[in-house]
């Protein structure tokens, strides 16, 4: 919602652009079977786009709407996702826009009892989350998406009926310019929350909603405070429910606030109202100077996912698959994995390299890392929002500890996740050998990074396929060499990365490690092997050369062997 | 872990009675939960924590 008098897309920061529905061939007579239909141009569908388009897929990509979504929505960028951004060649925008941050403050009664602060390993690339408005999300998304010639990108066309055959499907979409039936292979359903195809499909999200509410605003002002989460609980300016503050790009600020129990939605959403609160919210902070109200809206947290994200030749993609809290930002960025996940999957698949079997396995790691999430989100959910006097009681009580005691404090973390391990996936095989390490990234983990003599980084060099980080003492071994070979011959687009090498090896990166450091961060030895998926996450590891389980690892991510 | 002596714990029932009616009627809630994290804190021992919370749970009228 904006103040009166604004349209839906007034903005005091961001101009709307406007798409035109285009004339398109289907409607000439056209009957191509296209690879891929996307529908919903969010965030997780521009991605999912241009992860196909990396490997050369072409996709059709359809949106009801002219333009990006109104407000700013999900704002939370999390490091795995900026290497997801990095991957399909779009993050230079992002970087250059979000605010990075990794600090956060909890607040009780005024006082501050939790010091939030996200681990940020002198290796990494990217600070642990970033702060962007959705809107450059998805402009920024949306600027490489029309630069690439694989992406079909059809506004002001909604699906109105969906089809599945046995070899593909086919929607109806309906645009100005007329209304037609489009073919494709396989369809993303990256259409958001209330899923329409999800609807079409007969198909039902499942899980759990909470009581708790709490409005979102944005407003635009000077304040002078570093890029941090702020949590407020029991704050003067809105008694009897929770506060958090979050900075973004334009002077533009999130204030979220938890509705009181009992209260209504209608009136606390009139304009007024939510003026008279931010103003004493913003008192609380000391903030007395003017302020621009921009946008509003309501939320309560729910943990939500359909049983299966595969229905057929219909994967579901985002928030079309699974709703989580706020309080974890993991929406956006669960919805980026995702959308990477079934991306190079598919891709795979399309170019015939790969047994259609090999997307089964979209569902159970992509559920998995939902699942994941509502077991975290359910506690922060649960302090954020207590749903019972049992809740509130127990979290008053362990709050004002906090104020002179440590013990307590650790329960208002946010627990701003770490992305999650495929361990238990069918593309990780030889988990078992994790008990061979002393330490290092486990198996379905995704791949810590290092920073290179020459200013790199160790991720900068992995391949779209699989790619392995060996680890030599001046060379690699005879046995090493020979494995690299078999794994070139069965991966076309195989990168091998070979650290320690004090010489260059042909048709591989070799990577000096004078001090060890990668060695460590791998907790390797030499004859150690590390093998990445296309998605960067730890397929398998090895103490040494096992040619049958490693090459058997990478034929089964690669979908020419089933597990 | 030991129990506390019987004269101990009688110590302790009266210091508890006088902190119920020193909370006062309002606060007394928050302050027995408060004194029961304390004490779960301190004891260190999550299964102990739970079958105290299962005995004072038990036969409540």
């Amino acid at each position: 919602m904006r103040p009166a008098g604004k349209g839906p897309l007034d903005s005091l920061y961001f101009d709307y652009p406007r798409f035109a529905a285009r004339r398109v061939p289907e409607l000439d007579g056209s009957t191509a079977r296209h690879p891929v239909m996307i529908v919903g141009a969010g965030p997780i569908g521009m991605t999912a786009a241009l992860v196909l388009a990396r490997y050369g897929i072409r996709s059709v990509l359809i949106d009801r709407k002219d333009t990006f979504n109104d407000g700013s929505r999900a704002i939370c960028i999390a490091r795995p996702s900026m290497h997801i951004l990095e991957r399909i060649g779009a993050v230079s925008p992002f970087l250059e826009k979000a605010l990075g941050w990794r600090l956060g403050r909890s607040y009780y009664r005024g006082e501050q009892i939790f010091r939030l602060e996200m681990p940020h390993p002198a290796n990494e690339k990217y600070l642990p989350m970033y702060n962007l408005q959705q809107q450059y999300i998805e402009k920024f998304l949306h600027d490489a998406v029309a630069a690439s010639d694989l992406i079909d990108m059809r506004w002001q066309s909604e699906l109105a009926g969906i089809e599945s055959h046995e070899d593909s499907v086919s929607a109806r979409i309906t645009s100005p310019e007329g209304d037609y039936w489009l073919d494709a292979f396989y369809v993303l359903a990256a259409d958001g929350a209330r899923s329409p195809i999800r609807s079409m499909l007969g198909l039902r999200l499942k899980g759990d909603n909470y009581e708790g509410r709490y409005v979102i605003a944005d407003i635009r002002m000077d304040h002078d405070f570093p890029t941090e989460r702020r949590a407020f609980f029991e704050p003067s300016g809105n008694p009897g429910g929770t506060v958090l503050i979050h900075k973004q790009p334009d002077d533009i600020w999130r204030i979220d606030y938890q509705l009181r129990e009992g209260e209504s939605e209608e009136e606390a959403l009139r304009e007024e109202n939510i003026r008279a609160r931010v103003g004493a919210i913003l008192a609380d902070v000391d903030h007395t100077r003017p302020w621009e109200l921009e946008w509003w809206s309501v939320y309560s947290a729910n943990t939500l996912c359909l049983d299966d994200y595969r229905h057929g030749r219909v994967f579901f993609i985002g928030d079309a698959a699974h709703i989580v809290p706020i309080f974890g930002v993991r929406g956006l960025n669960n919805g980026l994995a995702d959308a990477e996940n079934i991306g190079w999957k598919l891709a795979l698949v399309l170019h015939g390299e790969a047994d259609d079997r090999l997307l089964d396995s979209y569902s159970p790691e992509r559920r998995g890392a939902t699942l994941d999430v509502f077991a975290n989100a359910t506690k922060s959910t649960r302090f954020m929002t207590p749903p019972t006097r049992g809740w509130r009681l127990a979290r008053e009580a362990a709050l004002s500890l906090s104020l002179r005691h440590e013990f307590p404090r650790g329960l208002a973390n946010p627990r701003q996740m770490q992305p999650y391990t495929y361990s238990e996936s069918p593309l990780t095989p030889y988990a078992k050998h994790d008990t061979g390490f002393a330490g290092g990234p486990g198996c379905g983990s995704v791949a810590p990074n290092a920073r290179l003599d020459d200013g790199s980084h160790l991720l900068d060099h992995a391949g779209n396929g699989m790619t392995a980080i060996v680890f030599c003492d001046g060379q690699p071994a005879a046995e090493q060499a020979a494995l690299l070979n078999q794994l070139r011959r069965i991966d076309k687009r195989f990168v091998s990365l070979i650290i320690g090498s004090r010489a260059s090896v042909s048709g591989a990166k070799a990577i000096a490690d004078n001090d060890g450091q990668i060695a460590r961060l791998f907790a390797a030895g030499p004859g150690t092997l590390y093998l990445l998926r296309p998605d960067l996450h730890i397929a398998g590891r090895w103490n040494a050369v096992v040619p049958g389980e490693i090459l058997k690892t990478a034929a089964i991510c690669l979908g020419s062997e089933t597990p | 872990m030991s129990a506390m002596q019987f004269e101990d714990f009688e110590s302790a029932y009266e210091a508890l009675a006088m902190a119920i009616d020193a909370a006062g009627p309002e606060r007394e809630a928050l302050f027995l939960t408060r004194l029961a994290l304390v004490l779960g804190h301190e004891l260190g021992d999550i299964s102990a924590f739970r079958k105290a919370i299962k005995t004072a749970l038990e036969d409540l009228e």
